[in-house]
């Protein structure tokens, strides 16, 4: 069988094992305030760990929370409880190792692409030889020519290739997306989803990548994470040993997809009250 | 034999400049036929002869005269520097009020009873106060000019900030912004367009606040210049005034508009 099903167990390690860990999120729980000091709860014990270098896809229903786990390992939401440890340290806001890939393209509408691609570096200072390495990314992301352009002039699919450079200039250890081809068509879909595993294969950062797509989870990820249930909890972590460059076409991507689909059945049904 | 009609490309929205022009003088003649007939009508009855001033031709005339005269020029510069320093003060005070007011939540709680209760106070209702509290007439237009304009500054900024796209904050704090980072490189440059219309509001107010805060005792200025005609009953020179300050007026406000045209990304932005 080409996909292993593993269920998740959490032991606590030995500290040699904890340095492979990249990721470590323990006993997260996420509510948010409603009026009358009622809650809605949408994180529930969440328990994950993520090793370096893995893209692991997180697959779920649309509006079951990906997005808000995403956030709190981005730092940018605080857990109302439990932790997220980047590399054995606990996260309590945006973090240098850290960068996150939005929904949208989110570009600076009043700065040109080049701008745009070098705005974090300028926030951080971090100036030297700035020109050489988002020249870089506009070869690698084939931005070259739309250096002077403004977010307005760009198509979509152009916009989301900027906003990846920007976010992969400043080198991330961790690359946090958040669905960022969910509006594209699928021709300009599927080349960035090429591109950015091959980006992944040659920069060898650690990946997660929100989706609600199982063929976009199966196609890019070695680890895919089940989220399900309201509350939102982990049901299930896929291992995908599947070679890179994956195709569509292939019968093992087929068959490994159905098998996803198969496991996601049995772990609604598992998870059912 | 053909006739080749000029071939000029219309804009998709809208039509030909030179069409846009001619509606525009049509109308511009009609106001004038307007102002014949009814002027015609209100000063050729027996005892309004010496009204005649006001009619088309003999402002127009005096328009001419007003426009070689320099005095008229020193007058319109002096009502100008009058804007330009009392927005300026406007600007310097309401901008940064309106940034932070749109920004922090709680201080637009706290201050929105206050600054809907003063836009509503017209701004000559202060001239009274400004007379004691400046002791020269001119300081007293400059705050009288900016009592007018600082509310319409600060609730357009305000509106502005608050409307920033949350997902470019979120962005810049994901790439390490500091809190003041993210007002000096998102907030403020994301409410450009909101401060240029803010201008544009508050240099209109100016400078209809402009001509009645020049009644005060000055002896300068369009406000003035008026009074003046007044007093010496040279009604075309009145109207020529009253002409040449609607002509100034429309290209004030043409160069802020000339200047919202010109920032790309105004209005439709991919963000």
């Amino acid at each position: 069988m080409i996909c292993a099903t593993l269920s998740i167990d959490v032991v606590s390690p030995s500290p040699e094992c904890r340095d492979l860990m990249k990721i470590r999120i323990e006993h997260l729980d996420k509510y948010f305030p409603l009026p009358a000091g009622r809650r809605l709860p949408v994180l529930e014990d969440i328990n994950l760990e993520i090793q370096k270098g893995d893209f692991v896809m997180v697959l779920g229903q649309s509006g079951c929370g990906k997005s808000t786990l995403l956030n709190i390992i981005g730092g940018l939401i605080a857990p109302s409880s439990g932790t997220v440890q980047v590399d054995g340290q606990p996260i309590s806001g945006p973090h240098r190792s850290i960068t996150m890939h939005f929904q949208e393209p989110t570009l600076l509408p009043w700065l040109d692409v080049k701008d745009n691609i070098a705005f974090g570096c300028r926030i951080r200072g971090e100036t030297d030889d700035l020109e050489y390495r988002v020249n870089e990314f506009i070869e690698m992301m084939g931005l070259s020519g739309f250096e002077k352009s403004h977010p307005a002039e760009l198509s979509i699919g152009m916009a989301c290739r900027v906003s990846l450079a920007r976010a992969l200039v400043a080198r991330p250890e961790v690359f946090l997306l958040d669905e960022p081809f969910a509006s594209l068509d699928t021709f300009t879909r599927s080349r960035l989803q090429e591109e950015l595993i091959n980006i992944w294969l040659s920069e060898g950062f650690t990946a997660v990548f929100v989706t609600h797509d199982i063929a976009e989870a199966v196609l890019l990820g070695n680890r895919i994470v089940l989220l399900g249930g309201q509350p939102c909890r982990v049901m299930d972590t896929i291992a995908i040993d599947l070679a890179y460059p994956r195709r569509l076409t292939d019968e093992s991507f087929f068959q490994c997809k159905k098998n996803i689909l198969e496991s996601f059945k049995t772990s609604l049904e598992r998870n059912a009250p | 034999m053909s006739v080749v009609a000029n071939n000029v490309i219309t804009p998709p929205n809208g039509q030909h400049w030179l069409v846009r022009f001619c509606y525009s003088f049509l109308g511009g003649l009609l106001s004038v036929a307007l102002w014949a007939i009814i002027g015609h009508m209100l000063f050729s009855r027996p005892g309004y002869e010496q009204f005649s001033g006001f009619l088309p031709g003999p402002a127009a005339r005096a328009l001419a005269r007003l426009f070689l005269d320099s005095r008229f020029w020193l007058s319109a510069a002096a009502s100008l520097s009058r804007v330009v320093v009392g927005l300026s003060v406007a600007f310097a005070l309401g901008l940064p009020a309106g940034v932070l007011i749109g920004y922090y939540r709680r201080l637009s709680l706290t201050t929105d009873l206050s600054v809907q209760f003063l836009r509503m106070v017209s701004p000559l209702a202060w001239m009274p106060v400004a007379l004691l509290i400046f002791k020269s007439f001119e300081s007293a237009i400059d705050f009288l000019i900016t009592m007018a304009t600082i509310w319409p500054i600060i609730l357009t900024t305000a509106a502005g900030v608050s409307r920033v796209n949350p997902q470019w904050i979120n962005m810049a704090r994901d790439q390490g912004a500091r809190d003041r980072q993210v007002l000096t490189k998102i907030v403020v440059p994301a409410c450009v367009p909101h401060i240029l219309t803010s201008l544009r509001l508050a240099l209109g107010v100016a400078w209809i606040v402009l001509v009645p805060a020049e009644f005060l005792g000055v002896s300068s200025g369009l406000g003035y210049l008026i009074n003046d005609a007044r007093d010496t009953m040279e009604y075309d020179r009145l109207m020529a005034v009253v002409i040449a300050i609607g002509i100034l007026g429309f290209f004030l406000d043409g160069a802020v508009r000339l200047a919202m045209k010109r920032l790309k990304w105004y209005g439709d932005a991919r963000t």
